[in-house]
């Protein structure tokens, strides 16, 4: 496979805040790749860099073979950025703005085929602000579009979407992949990355703490498997004798916040998975769900945090 | 070639926006017209002024003294139009003047004692008062002016008469006939001739500077909000993200400011020729293309103003501190020549100064080219010194 993009000991420093601390990765030509990693975890300003709209401070970054410090400007013509939503102009008419940014290229899209290819036909003569949600969200997709570039960069492209919204996006972004561009893009979703992405990479902190496809990523973690399940009422003992079938550094229980009684359970093999699930069996839960660790299991133990952590500004 | 493309590409966009924008579009052109009306109705000048309220308590009972009063009464300032002067109101004493004034019934008055027609006849000088209202130096000024001017003409015509009563009277032992009365009252008298026809006023000084101005901070506002506004909301970064050339960025938005604020300087010329009376003496092109390269000469700074601002609200503020002292300092409203020393050097160093001197010769004074080229070269040097500095400094700004 062809690198499209090469990144090499990059750092950027702010003065003596580190937002991105020597990182060293690879994109491919036609994969989707994932940045994720919480806010502030330096992804929006690695991503800049690439884009030229950041100079890094310290290493390499080459895209489609340029170097992204000097040759900046024909990089520019090859590259698709999708900016934020709100960051169009409100009394440009949607085709007004394809047309302005269409011209800073010499190779442009036609603006009628990219609103078909997103079924905003009927929004082309009309402004941002008579878009809903999605459809701002669709048309900064398109507009990352316009010059037919190689890679595409879309930072965070379905938050705030509700979920036929996110789903459509991510049919648009299949339609981009089987066109043959490469997709590089950031996400707070988890369970988003492992439909999408063929590799993903964590940052936390300004480093990467580990890259590769998901599922492989998935079965390296400490507990791959996991039982969902939820009892009739809260009983300790029962717990306690649960978390007896095992050793404690092999798995571990939790209770999920909120709903009364609903627990989760992560567990390192597949043998002590079958002793717990006959354990749970006797009990009669309401309800129980065997399954594989997520990518955001993977999230969680990395970066070492949950939600909950960081509300209670553990973080 | 490119650049120029793009450039225009960038200022068509921000007209576009601009003209779509009621609000910002109604501002833009209601801003230079409220100034240039409130700036033409608060300094009084000879068009302006008329049926300026004032009192007179005549006591005199003869026919000079009310033949002064008739005078006062029936003063026009401009022989061509109807208007008076003064609209006239009766008081007994100067104490009653004076209450009226305290009361602003009145913005000044004249006393003519019961005495003056008997001390007149007598062969004496005979003395009137005129009563100032302090509290509106500009108008009193105006006001006293003209009181002084008719008591001293009257006084001379009075001076006249008696003097011809007594060369008539005494026997002709000198060639009388050859002696004109003038010659003894008033031996040396003088003509004012300007180098334009007419009356000059306040407003034909002030006309252009407000002109240059308005033009020159809107400019420089106009450029530095728009650049910063694009920078907070984001949408440069659309533009950044492109292979477009960052000089074809700033250029575009000037040009765009620029056009505004040539419309804007029209609609000012329009109203000051409407409502005001001001002529344009000189060429009218020469007129714009130093409001052009008054433009240009502001550019730089706006853009340096921009770069250094993160905020479209720093912006304002900054450049709010640079405008105040150039609104006193440039000589929009009073010339250069009347602030202190120190004052003086600082004028000379704003573009403003020498945009509004250039603008000011041509059109009070119908000046050409070459009466111009200082302001011409100091203009354009100061444009392409800013530029020079604020662009380097643009482009790495911009560049996070």
């Amino acid at each position: 496979m062809k690198n499209v993009i090469e990144v090499k000991n990059l750092t950027k420093k702010y003065g003596s805040l580190v937002a991105v601390d020597k990182i060293s990765f690879e994109v491919q030509k036609g994969e989707v790749f994932g940045l994720l990693g919480e806010n502030g975890a330096g992804k929006t300003t690695t991503l800049e860099m690439i884009e030229g709209l950041r100079k890094p401070t310290k290493g390499e970054i080459k895209v489609l073979g340029h170097d992204v410090v000097h040759e900046v400007q024909s990089i520019k013509e090859k590259i698709g950025v999708q900016l934020q939503s709100s960051a169009y102009y409100d009394y440009l008419k949607l085709r007004e703005i394809l047309d302005l940014f269409g011209s800073f290229y010499e190779k442009h899209l036609e603006p009628d085929d990219l609103f078909k290819m997103v079924d905003l036909e009927s929004k082309a003569n009309q402004y941002i602000k008579n878009l809903s949600g999605g459809q701002k969200q669709r048309f900064s997709i398109i507009a990352s579009l316009i010059n037919d570039p190689e890679i595409v960069f879309l930072d965070e492209p379905t938050t705030g979407l509700d979920p036929i919204g996110r789903r459509n996006t991510w049919n648009i972004i299949a339609k981009i992949k089987e066109q043959g561009k490469t997709i590089i893009l950031t996400t707070h979703y988890m369970e988003e990355a492992e439909i999408l992405c063929d590799r993903v990479a964590i940052m936390e902190k300004g480093k990467i703490m580990t890259i590769g496809q998901p599922h492989k990523l998935i079965e390296k973690t400490k507990t791959p498997y996991k039982i969902e399940f939820v009892l009739a009422k809260e009983d300790p003992s029962f717990i306690d004798r649960l978390m007896k079938s095992c050793d404690a550094k092999d798995c571990d229980i939790k209770k999920l916040p909120g709903k009364t009684a609903h627990f989760e359970m992560n567990i390192k093999s597949q043998d002590l998975l079958n002793k717990a699930v006959e354990i749970l069996q006797k009990e009669n839960p309401e309800s129980f769900t065997i399954g594989r660790a997520t990518l955001e299991d993977l999230f969680i133990e990395l970066t070492g945090k949950t939600i909950a952590d960081e509300e209670n500004g553990n973080a | 070639m490119r650049t120029f493309e793009d450039l225009w590409q960038i200022a068509k966009k921000d007209l576009l926006e601009f003209r779509r924008d009621r609000l910002r579009l109604v501002t833009f052109l209601i801003m230079p017209m409220f100034m240039m009306i409130m700036v033409g109705f608060i300094f009084p000048n000879q068009n302006t002024l008329k049926n300026v309220p004032i009192g007179i308590a005549n006591q005199g009972n003869g026919q000079i003294s009310q033949q002064l009063v008739t005078t006062i009464t029936n003063l026009k300032l401009s022989p061509d139009k109807p208007d008076l002067a003064f609209e006239i109101k009766t008081y007994d004493s100067i104490d009653a003047i004076k209450n009226a004034i305290k009361s602003q019934q009145i913005s000044g008055g004249i006393d003519i004692p019961a005495d003056f027609d008997t001390t007149i006849a007598a062969n004496k000088q005979a003395t009137v008062t005129i009563v100032q209202d302090q509290s509106n130096p500009q108008i009193s000024q105006m006001v006293d002016q003209i009181l002084s001017q008719i008591v001293t003409g009257f006084s001379s015509e009075v001076g006249a008469q008696k003097i011809n009563q007594i060369l008539t009277a005494v026997p002709p032992t000198n060639p009388v006939s050859s002696i004109s009365v003038q010659s003894i009252i008033a031996p040396v008298t003088s003509k004012i001739e300007g180098i334009i026809p007419g009356n000059p006023n306040y407003f034909e000084f002030v006309a252009p500077g407000i002109m240059a101005m308005i033009v020159m901070t809107a400019v420089l506002t106009g450029l530095a909000a728009s650049i910063s506004r694009e920078k907070e909301q984001g949408t440069l970064d659309g533009i950044l993200i492109s292979p477009i050339n960052r000089l074809a960025i700033v250029l575009g938005k000037a040009l765009s400011q620029a056009i505004r604020g040539l419309v804007q300087g029209a609609i000012v010329l329009l109203l000051a020729f409407l409502l005001f009376g001001v002529t344009v003496h000189g060429n009218i092109m020469l007129v714009a293309l130093l409001l052009v390269l008054g433009i240009f000469s502001f550019i730089g700074l706006g853009i340096l103003v921009s770069a250094i601002a993160t905020e479209q609200e720093t912006a304002t503020q900054l450049l709010f501190m640079f405008q105040f002292p150039m609104l006193f300092l440039s000589g929009v409203f009073f010339p250069i020549a009347l602030m202190p020393n120190f004052m003086q050097k600082i004028a000379h160093v704003i573009p403003l100064t020498y945009a509004i001197n250039a603008i000011r010769k041509v059109m009070v004074l119908g000046a050409g080219f070459t009466a111009v080229r200082t302001e011409f070269l100091i203009l354009l040097i100061f444009g392409v010194v800013t530029l020079a500095i604020s662009v380097p400094v643009f482009k790495r700004v911009i560049t996070r």
